[in-house]
């Protein structure tokens, strides 16, 4: 066990659960410019299609993003013009289960679920799964290195999936 | 519900208008059904998904749920999905593999082609039931052809061949398959299936469409633009950015670069916009240059090169295929109800390219057929608001006249339009629904003169 080597840097599941919940509060408020303040600099985000999914590389995804597609994604989401989000939708977030999987040297592997309601338009619609983070320590912030969203109905058909999980 | 005559269905369509009721009547979708999709060739399936005999792939010919399968005498089979004694679905598992096929309801089996095998309680239904009757079976679809391992049925017994159905437009399934340096090509990456309130004529519509990136996708041309290019990237968001900014070419580019192409049966393609030259090849991608020598090394350096310049960007084949061969994309259209669509959208891998270039067609997908994709979810809204619209009673017909007055005649049977923003394509695509739902001779184009 890396405990005593990670003991000045390693997150600890309480601090994660309050990061977990900012992240959603921030998802929840639309302020998606902070969000990606949250991730490291080569960090990527992904919501795969099928379930068990391997890579995002052999495998078409729902959202794949290296951190250059994540930031074109915000900085879309943000714009006035953004048909696809006019209305705008209005979500919230339930994040629980956090749950520690690997510790390795300064980062950490965790495994939460969620559920998010997505409200646009007259109509409402209902997601849930499971977030794997790989968190990381720089400059005594966590960072968030990879988001993995793990859809239960990853492979239905869906309409349109535009507001981040 | 209105009943349509020949008369009445000749008359909503008209030479640059049709009537809205083409999108939001029932009457006519389930004329549309009957009339084109149970009676003129449908898009089923590929070969690589019934590779070995007992595969089989579950899917629909209109709304009607079929099985394609590759039965043990090494045939593709489609048989309906439909149990001969109740009725039930019999395959309900999307794809797979069977030794038969068994009714979950009281245990009917059948041969992967569809032939009865086995009757629990045989004897009790004495001499009313013939295992001989061909009825008597998942009923075989009377025709299934297949065009270089694109699988195409018709629930019509007679009808033109397959080879007569596509025309020209088999020229961009031969790019598709010629792409691959082992002269084959096979599904694989997974599959993204979206759905949208909205008419099926509608996805077809957009997918040869010049005239609409720039509105439709300005959120994503906007926010790409000003992408730092700087930022860690994988090789997949380059893909996607470059394919952003490219939707954002001016009119100019569109009017003069790349072209539109329309034939017989409302089939058409569009020409290239963006071709592999801008979004791999300049990148100096080895794998697109391993991939080049591979191709030579199998076809030569003449064939290679001829390939490599055919430069199409979407084809469709009416009423259900839209794809494209460059990034090697097959979209199914299923259409569900009137004002309800689901789209398939699957990726081929060229067998023989270097495997890490599969890579390239899964971020292209991503961005271009992705559900969750920056630019598709633009053009997902707009169907929906199309169907909102279409309920007002202001505007009875939609215009289809862009560029009408300059469209031109063009080799292989085809008609062009001048420029690539015409909408040659629309009236194209009327001009077969109309011969379809009435049975008059095709000539709109010509009688539009």
């Amino acid at each position: 066990m890396s405990a005593a080597v990670n003991a000045a840097t390693a997150p600890d599941l309480r601090e994660i659960e309050a990061f977990l919940t900012h992240e959603a509060a921030l998802l929840d408020e639309a302020r998606y410019e902070d969000w990606l303040g949250l991730f490291a600099a080569d960090a990527w985000y992904w919501v795969p299609s099928q379930p068990g999914q391997r890579d995002p590389f052999e495998t078409v995804s729902l959202m794949y993003d290296d951190r250059r597609l994540l930031e074109t994604r915000v900085r879309r989401l943000m714009q006035g013009l953004l048909h696809a989000q006019n209305p705008r939708s209005v979500a919230t977030r339930q994040v629980t289960n956090a749950a520690i999987l690997e510790t390795p040297p300064g980062a950490a592997v965790v495994r939460s679920k969620f559920a998010m309601v997505e409200y646009r338009r007259n109509a409402q619609r209902i997601f849930a799964g499971s977030y794997i983070h790989r968190l990381v320590r720089a400059d005594g912030t966590l960072k968030i290195a990879s988001k993995r969203v793990n859809l239960v109905n990853c492979d239905a058909e869906h309409g349109g999936l535009v507001v981040p999980f | 519900m209105p009943d349509y005559s020949t008369q009445s269905l000749a008359r909503l369509v008209q030479p640059d208008r049709v009537h809205r009721n083409l999108y939001t009547d029932p009457a006519i979708f389930a004329l549309e059904m009957e009339r084109i999709f149970e009676r003129i060739w449908i898009y089923v399936g590929h070969e690589s998904q019934v590779r070995n005999p007992g595969d089989f792939f579950a899917t629909r010919i209109g709304t009607k749920p079929v099985v394609m399968s590759r039965h043990s005498d090494g045939r593709v089979y489609v048989v309906h999905n439909q149990c001969a004694h109740r009725g039930v679905q019999v395959v309900a598992e999307d794809s797979g593999n069977a030794q038969e096929f068994r009714c979950c309801y009281h245990g009917w089996s059948y041969h992967t082609d569809g032939r009865i095998k086995n009757i629990p309680l045989r004897h009790a239904y004495g001499a009313r039931v013939d295992v001989n009757d061909p009825k008597l079976a998942m009923v075989q679809v009377p025709r299934v052809r297949s065009y270089r391992g694109f699988v195409f049925a018709s629930l019509a017994p007679t009808g033109p061949s397959l080879e007569d159905f596509l025309g020209h437009i088999a020229t961009s399934l031969d790019d598709m398959v010629d792409r691959a340096p082992d002269g084959e090509i096979e599904i694989a990456g997974g599959v993204f299936k979206h759905g949208y309130d909205g008419n099926w004529k509608l996805y077809l519509e957009n997918l040869l469409d010049a005239a609409h990136p720039l509105f439709v996708h300005q959120s994503s041309i906007e926010a790409a633009k000003v992408q730092d290019d700087a930022v860690a990237s994988d090789g997949s968001g380059e893909i996607a950015i470059r394919q952003m900014r490219q939707n954002g070419a001016s009119y100019g580019f569109w009017e003069s670069q790349v072209g539109i192409w329309t034939y017989p049966n409302g089939h058409a393609f569009l020409g290239d916009y963006h071709d592999d030259a801008k979004l791999v090849a300049a990148m100096k991608d080895p794998n697109f240059r391993d991939y080049i020598e591979a191709l030579e090394a199998k076809k030569g350096k003449a064939e290679a090169q001829r390939i490599l310049e055919v430069r199409r960007w979407n084809t469709n084949i009416y009423p259900n295929v839209s794809f494209m061969s460059q990034f090697q994309q097959f979209r199914v259209v299923h259409p569900i109800s009137v004002d309800r669509t689901v789209v398939y959208t699957y990726n081929f891998r060229l067998k023989g390219a270097p495997e890490r270039m599969f890579r390239n067609t899964i971020a292209f997908a991503n961005v271009v057929n992705g559900t969750g994709s920056l630019v598709l979810t633009d053009d997902l809204e707009t169907y929906g608001r199309v169907g909102v619209g279409l309920a007002s009673a202001g505007a009875e017909w939609l215009n289809i006249a862009r560029g009408a007055d300059t469209d031109m005649p063009d080799a292989h049977n085809g008609r062009r339009g001048k420029n690539s923003t015409s909408e040659i394509y629309l009236r194209n695509m009327y001009e077969a629904w109309l011969h379809y739902m009435t049975g008059t001779k095709p000539g709109l184009a010509a009688a539009a003169e």
